[in-house]
């Protein structure tokens, strides 16, 4: 029982949702409508779900003074701020102007932004260490990155300021060559791998619904 | 040098450092603006949400309905919202160990729903949306004799590229995906096929790549002009 009903309402739901879309009637929109409402309010559950085990994980380690206790004192500040002031003026709170969204532009998105640019110093190096031209795929990766690299960055100007003869062909060529491998050969990999997640989507969706993969159902009994 | 007196500007300022001293190594500074992140951004996630979802579409509904029934004794299709709420409530059972199977239910509901929702938006978006652009562009077919005819009557670089580019993405998709194709083992025809995908899939990774570490760099550049324009006004 409380293994089997879990599964027979992911089937049920599943098969619903999945035939309401071949039915072309206005009550079918309005259940389509409808659950995507009620899944992300059930989502935002979970949301709280994981905030709450995150204050609990933080709150055990300054508890039992484990190891980088005193960081998880600063994380349960900068949760306790955002929820403050989240919360303080009412749906009001999340209007530009207000204390949530002054943490939002210059505490959040500036260390994000700062973290996903630390990538750009380790990605550099990974390059120069790995990407030799030993075979031809791997000539041909290092010569597609190099070519959406270079026809990305306005280096005509720069050849333009030293007169090199070969400015005008760089200028016209490169960021024309770099979109071509970009739009044709790079979009049909790619569009190979999307049917393929596609696919692989749909046959786990399948799986799921017929209770096949039952993974989500967590341990215990 | 104008060093900014804005205090929010020197707060930015100060984590923009604190997070590149792990370009050094893992430091206190670090780690005390990676956990500021992380509490941050959860509560941001949760208050957005919070009112743009909860609220409007859960507790308002729910607030009118239930209003409605005391004081006019009728129910509403506003009451409807008790439904995702108590499946809601029934998520945060997974708190307690002892009745946290009862959480499964939402979850069932949940993933049923989602998963039913996925197989025909992915059938959608993923593999018909990718056929049809393997074949079609701007609503014209990418395999066109005209357009190689046009080469022919005009020979030059540009009409070349119009006529193979259309036929080579068409190769370059089944390429990958025989690529993918595990049923048949990589062999003769298949094999060669196979191969070709590769090739694809590597100008692929290799166009990626380029692309992500331009992004990078372009974000890696916004904190720069941060810290020099806007905090230390070395530059205007």
């Amino acid at each position: 029982m409380r293994r089997e009903l879990p599964l027979a309402i992911c089937f049920i739901m599943g098969v619903i949702m999945t035939v309401q879309f071949f039915i072309p009637h206005r009550y079918s929109q309005w259940l389509f409508e409808n659950m995507l409402r009620w899944l992300i309010i059930v989502f935002t559950f979970a949301l709280i779900l994981g905030i709450l085990s995150l204050i609990k994980l933080h709150i055990q380690k300054v508890q039992y003074r484990r190891r980088d206790w005193l960081y998880s004192i600063v994380a349960l500040t900068g949760l306790g701020l955002s929820l403050v002031t989240g919360f303080m003026k009412g749906p009001e709170s999340i209007s530009e102007g207000q204390p949530f969204m002054t943490l939002y532009n210059y505490v959040q998105i500036p260390m994000q932004a700062t973290m996903f640019s630390l990538l750009a110093f380790y990605i550099a190096s990974a390059a120069f260490r790995t990407f030799r031209a030993r075979t031809l795929e791997a000539t041909l990766l290092l010569i597609a990155a190099v070519v959406v690299m270079l026809g990305r960055v306005s280096f005509a100007a720069i050849f333009k300021d030293l007169s090199l003869g070969f400015s005008t062909w760089v200028e016209s060529w490169l960021p024309g060559f770099a979109e071509w491998v970009l739009d044709y050969p790079n979009m049909a990999a790619k569009r190979g791998i999307m049917i393929g997640i596609g696919l692989g989507a749909i046959s786990t969706a399948l799986k799921i619904i017929l209770g096949i993969e039952r993974s989500w159902l967590g341990g215990g009994d | 040098m104008h060093l900014s007196t804005d205090i929010f500007i020197w707060i930015a300022a100060l984590l923009t450092l604190c997070i590149y001293s792990f370009l050094y190594k893992d430091n206190p500074f670090y780690k005390f603006a990676e956990h500021l992140l992380v509490g941050v951004s959860a509560g941001y996630l949760f208050v957005i949400y919070f009112w743009n979802n909860m609220w409007p579409n859960l507790l308002i509904p729910l607030r009118d309905g239930f209003g409605i029934l005391l004081t006019e004794g009728r129910f509403t299709g506003n009451l409807a919202a008790l439904v995702p709420g108590t499946l809601g409530l029934l998520l945060l059972t997974r708190l307690i160990p002892k009745i946290g199977w009862i959480s499964r239910w939402a979850f069932g509901f949940y993933f049923g729903a989602f998963q039913g929702i996925v197989i025909t938006g992915y059938m959608q978006a993923f593999i018909l949306a990718q056929v049809y652009g393997t074949f079609m562009k701007g609503g014209n077919p990418v395999f066109s004799l005209v357009l190689m005819g046009d080469f022919f009557t005009r020979p030059a670089w540009g009409p070349f590229v119009l006529a193979v580019s259309g036929p080579l993405m068409i190769a370059g998709v089944v390429c990958t995906l025989t690529y993918f194709f595990f049923s048949t083992e990589h062999r003769g025809f298949a094999g060669g096929v196979a191969k070709v995908g590769i090739v694809f899939l590597m100008i692929g990774f290799g166009a990626s790549f380029g692309y992500t570490v331009m992004a990078r760099v372009s974000l890696l550049i916004g904190r720069l002009q941060f810290l020099i324009r806007d905090w230390l006004g070395l530059i205007s």
